[in-house]
Parts: structure tokens; C-alpha cells; sequence
């Protein structure tokens, strides 16, 4: 599993009530039902991915969170986890005022275009990063909305949503990140993880 | 299989929403497969309007492959290897369940138009009395299309828990005023055959063949997409090489449409159409639970895969994505899927593996959790 999936499980209490928003093949939930057991529900639009799930047993949904998350009722979850797809959303501050009306806590993570790879490629070969994390071309990326940690902190506080806590990312380690260290955090973090209230 | 219809005698008295009582009717049914020691292997299904309880194997009344043999039967997507399965021929139907065509005892001739209107939950009332008399307490799962799917909701919500998980396909939980259009076609084509009578056409022994037909070439439009139908048949012409200036079946698709009308009337009885779709009109689930469907799927435990069909015009898409809403209000636990096919609401009849993986996946997934369960 992901070690972005690892902190986002820790983040997380025992026997709660989980929406995974963009869940993929599901291997988040099964995790989280096994070793925690939550009751966790999936929204993913490809098909391949979502019929993986119901072979799984997993509870999902087909369909899109840009234009469907209003099927859910308020504060019907514990928690909403957005695993590294805001960026990629036409309209993000609309989906995430409905991950904040559905969860009581959401928890999102950012692929950090402020980490120093993506700055020294565009820096010293003046050419769109591709990465790990990127690992798009700038012509078929689905990303529309990049943003570095920094830049989604000062949004959050510029829309007055309250950081309860943030985790920088990186092959190495995990850290927390606060205001004191976001400079040097938003440099070396490859993912930024978000827990919101 | 023996050429003999099953029948339970129902026993229990059964209040209709016409407010009429019946009891000691006959519900005509068939199982597949075998009820294990464990009793969590049983899967029931719903049919639909012009189904019957023969699901696999061969029809004994018609000898032609049970209606879902492409999902049911030994090593297909619903095991009877592995899996019970159970269905029942609803009443108001015409495969020995109680139906207009039945004998009133009392006046020793066919009910025709003095047997009750009917509802869907008249008929889920009834069934569930089978699954008393077959001694399940809960399924593992139910499943149906079309109406069978509508049967499957009003199930869960007048008999929340029953059934550990359900799939409902290609339905809604209620009729939309295209549906209802489109049957009250089939029954004014029904009605205009002069040999209809008022219903009473079972008396002589006939049946308002034409009429019948009809009703059931515009089932069969509806079934089809358009691109489907465009793709099946085109304007190939029938056996021909020219226009034949006249009004004979020029056409494939007439030639096709005129087929499934007249193989229909042997084994349907018109009446049936009547009532069956009057049931189908009727259904309403919002309407039925004076809170709407939140109230209708209140504490439900099952778990739900709904499935729909892009291509499919009568059940839409988005009618079965406000089945998953109002199910998501309701705090249930559901799934949904859409097929992408091109062979509208009949996907669920035909060879349309997705679809099928997509059944077994959940019902061999659920049985896993259902076995848990029952630990």
C-alpha cells in the first residue's frame, strides 16, 4: 500500500464511518475495513476501478465527484478522504465546501508542486516536471489546478477552513508540517496530507 | 424437471391494497441448485412483466430456455451449482399463480375482469410467503430486472432485512409517465381487439391474439436502443431483394417485431397484461411511505448493487441513480454500476458479459460476508 495511504489510516479513529471520494481499486477501504474497522464507502468514476471494488465486496459508487457529491446527505460521514484529485477538478473550492458539508472531518492530499524536483526542472531545463507523483505530460494531464502545500495553507485560511492538521510527505519520511517550518517543509515534501474540520 | 407447475397453496390471508382479502390461492414457483445445511446459499428472483417462474433450464409449458438462462443455471454468474435459487410467478400472472385466468370457484368461470386490480406489493406480499414455506429466514441475496427490479425494492422496504444483499436492475421506484404511456398502449391494443370482450374472451376458449401481439411488439421497441436496433437490423430487407409494394414484412425489423408478437400470444394471456402493467403504473414507493423514500429505506442493512444501462431508454440511467440517492439519504449501504452497451433495457437478458462479471463479483463477494455473518 501507498505510504500516503499508511498516514491517512493513522489519521483515522477505530470504527467510524468512512467516505473515500476518487477510491480507485479500493485499496484504501479494504485496508481501513480490515485493520480498523470502518465502515467505509467509495465514489469513483472509471469503471475498471469501480467494478474492482464490488469484486472486493466494497461499497462504491460509479460516478463524478465534480458534479454527484450532492447525493450525499450532510454530515453523513465521520470522516471524507480526497487522495490527490482536487487538483484535477474543474471547480476545487465548490467540491471542497461539499467534502466539508458531508464529512466532519475531510482529510485531503495535494501532490506538492512546490517540492524542489518540480522547481529545479522548470528552473534548469525550463521544461513542465514530470514525476512520480507528475508523471503526466503537460498536454494530457488531468490536473488543472496545481498547487504547492503553501498554496493550499493560504487558501484554507483565506476561506476561514479550519487546518486541524498538515503531514508532509516524502519517500523518506513524514513530518508534521506547521506554519514555523512551511517554507522548508512546502521545498522537500512530495505530498501534503490535510485534515480539516 | 417434471412436466408439474410447483404450487404452494398460500394459506395466510393476504390483505390487497384494494383493500380485498384473499387466501388459499396458488403461487406457482421453481427453485434451482440446492439449499445448503447452512441455509446461506439462497438467492430469490423477481421477474419480469412477461417472465414466469422458469428462470433456467428449460420452460416445461413452453420447452424454451428458462428467461434468464444467461445469468442462471450451473457455472454462470448466479451458480445453481452453489447458489438456491428461487422464483415465483407473480400473481395476477398467467404460469399458475393466481391470475384473471384462474377459476373463480365460486362463480366456476375465469376471473377475466372481476379478479382484483393488483399491486406490486400485493405480489411481494405474496412471495414472501414462499420463503416461509421454504424455511429462510433471510437470503443471501434478491435480484430482478425491469419490474423484477421494482418488486426487489418494494421487497426491501416492506420487509427491511430480509434479505442480506440485493441487486436491483434497470428499475425505479416509480413508473414515469413515458412508462405509463407506453403501457397503456399495449392495453388499448389489448382492448380494441374485438375479441377481447370486456376480459371475457377465456369463456370461448380464445384468446385476442392481435391485440396481444401488438401490445408486445411495443414492449419490444422499448427494449431496444436505437442505435441496437439500427446495428440488428438496419433497413435489411426480409428474405427479399425488392419492395414488394404491398404491406407485408418488407422490413427485418417488422419481420422481427411481428415474430416476438405471435410467439408471444401462445404462451401469455392478455388479461395478465392488463393487471401486470396496471401494477407497474401504480408503483410508487414515495408515494406508498408518507416521508418519501427516506422513510421507504429507513434501517437497512442490506447491501445494494444497482445497475443500470447507458443504452437503456426506459429505465434511464439517472432513474436508477435516484434509486442510489434516495438510498445513500437513507443511510443504506449501496453500489452502483453502469454497464456501457448498446443494447438497451433487454442487457440484462442477453449475453452481456460485463454485466454478467459484474453479478457474480457481488453475489460471491456477498456470499464471503454473508457466511461471516452467520458465524
Amino acid at each position: 500500500m501507498k505510504k500516503e495511504f499508511r498516514v491517512i489510516a493513522d489519521l483515522l479513529p477505530k470504527n467510524i464511518r468512512v467516505l473515500d471520494v476518487g477510491c480507485g481499486d479500493g485499496s484504501l477501504m479494504s485496508h481501513l475495513i480490515d485493520e480498523k474497522n470502518i465502515e467505509a464507502r467509495g465514489l469513483e468514476i472509471i469503471e475498471e476501478n469501480v467494478k474492482k471494488c464490488i469484486y472486493k465486496g466494497l461499497s462504491v459508487i460509479e460516478g463524478n465527484a465534480e458534479t454527484e457529491l450532492h447525493q450525499f446527505p450532510t454530515k453523513s460521514f465521520d470522516f471524507v478522504i480526497l487522495s490527490q484529485t482536487l487538483q484535477a477538478f474543474y471547480n476545487p473550492e465548490k467540491v471542497l465546501k461539499d467534502l466539508l458539508r458531508i464529512g466532519k472531518s475531510v482529510i485531503i492530499s495535494i501532490p506538492n508542486f512546490g517540492y524542489w524536483k518540480v522547481r529545479t526542472s522548470l528552473l534548469f531545463f525550463g521544461k513542465m516536471p514530470v514525476t512520480k507523483t507528475l508523471p503526466n505530460s503537460w498536454y494530457d494531464t488531468p490536473n488543472l489546478h496545481m498547487c504547492t502545500i503553501k498554496d493550499f495553507f493560504d487558501f484554507c485560511i483565506e476561506k476561514k477552513i479550519n487546518i486541524s492538521k498538515v503531514i508532509g510527505v516524502n519517500e523518506e519520511s513524514t513530518s508534521e508540517i506547521k506554519k514555523s517550518n512551511l517554507e522548508i517543509k512546502n521545498l522537500f515534501s512530495k505530498v501534503g496530507i490535510f485534515l480539516l474540520k | 424437471m417434471s412436466n408439474e407447475i410447483k404450487k404452494l397453496k398460500v394459506s395466510k390471508s393476504l390483505l390487497l391494497d384494494c383493500k380485498e382479502t384473499i387466501k388459499d390461492f396458488p403461487l406457482a414457483y421453481e427453485t434451482y441448485g440446492n439449499l445448503n445445511e447452512n441455509k446461506d446459499n439462497a438467492i430469490l428472483v423477481f421477474h419480469a412483466l412477461t417472465g414466469d417462474q422458469y428462470v433456467s433450464g428449460t420452460n416445461p409449458i413452453t420447452k424454451k430456455d428458462g428467461w434468464w438462462v444467461s445469468a442462471v443455471g450451473p457455472g454462470k454468474a448466479i451458480d445453481t451449482d452453489k447458489y438456491f435459487v428461487i422464483c415465483a410467478n407473480v400473481i395476477g400472472g398467467c404460469m399458475g399463480s393466481w391470475g384473471p385466468k384462474e377459476i373463480n370457484e365460486k362463480t366456476n368461470e375465469p376471473y377475466g375482469l372481476t379478479f382484483p386490480v393488483i399491486t406490486i406489493k400485493d405480489m411481494v406480499k405474496a412471495q414472501e410467503t414462499l420463503l416461509d414455506h421454504l424455511g429462510i429466514k433471510k437470503l443471501l441475496c434478491a435480484t430482478g430486472g425491469s419490474m423484477g427490479g421494482m418488486q426487489l425494492l418494494q421487497f426491501c422496504a416492506t420487509f427491511p432485512n430480509r434479505t442480506f444483499s440485493a441487486i436491483p436492475i434497470a428499475c425505479s421506484t416509480s413508473h414515469s409517465a413515458q412508462n405509463i404511456a407506453l403501457n397503456e398502449l399495449a392495453r388499448q391494443a389489448i382492448m380494441a381487439d374485438p375479441i377481447w370482450d370486456k376480459g371475457k374472451y377465456l369463456k370461448k376458449n380464445i384468446q385476442p391474439k392481435n391485440g396481444l401481439a401488438v401490445a408486445r411488439m411495443v414492449g419490444h421497441i422499448s427494449y431496444l436502443s436505437e442505435k441496437g436496433m439500427q446495428e440488428k437490423f438496419g433497413r435489411k430487407l426480409q428474405e427479399k431483394a425488392d419492395y414488394e409494394f404491398s404491406f407485408d414484412a418488407d422490413f427485418q425489423v417488422e419481420s422481427y417485431l411481428r415474430h416476438q408478437g405471435f410467439a408471444f400470444v401462445e404462451r401469455f394471456d392478455a388479461n395478465s397484461i392488463l393487471y401486470i402493467t396496471r401494477a407497474m403504473d401504480y408503483f410508487d414507493l414515495s408515494r406508498q411511505f408518507k416521508g418519501g423514500l427516506i422513510e421507504a429505506f429507513k434501517n437497512q442493512k442490506t447491501k445494494f448493487l444497482i445497475i443500470s444501462f447507458s443504452s437503456d431508454w426506459l429505465y434511464t440511467t439517472k432513474e436508477n441513480k435516484d434509486t442510489v440517492i434516495a438510498l445513500n439519504s437513507a443511510g443504506a449501504d449501496v453500489s452502483f454500476a453502469e454497464i456501457k452497451t448498446d443494447k438497451g433495457h433487454d442487457s440484462f437478458l442477453v449475453n452481456e458479459p460485463e454485466f454478467l462479471k459484474t453479478l457474480k463479483g457481488f453475489i460471491d463477494s456477498m456470499h464471503i460476508k454473508f457466511k461471516n455473518e452467520k458465524k
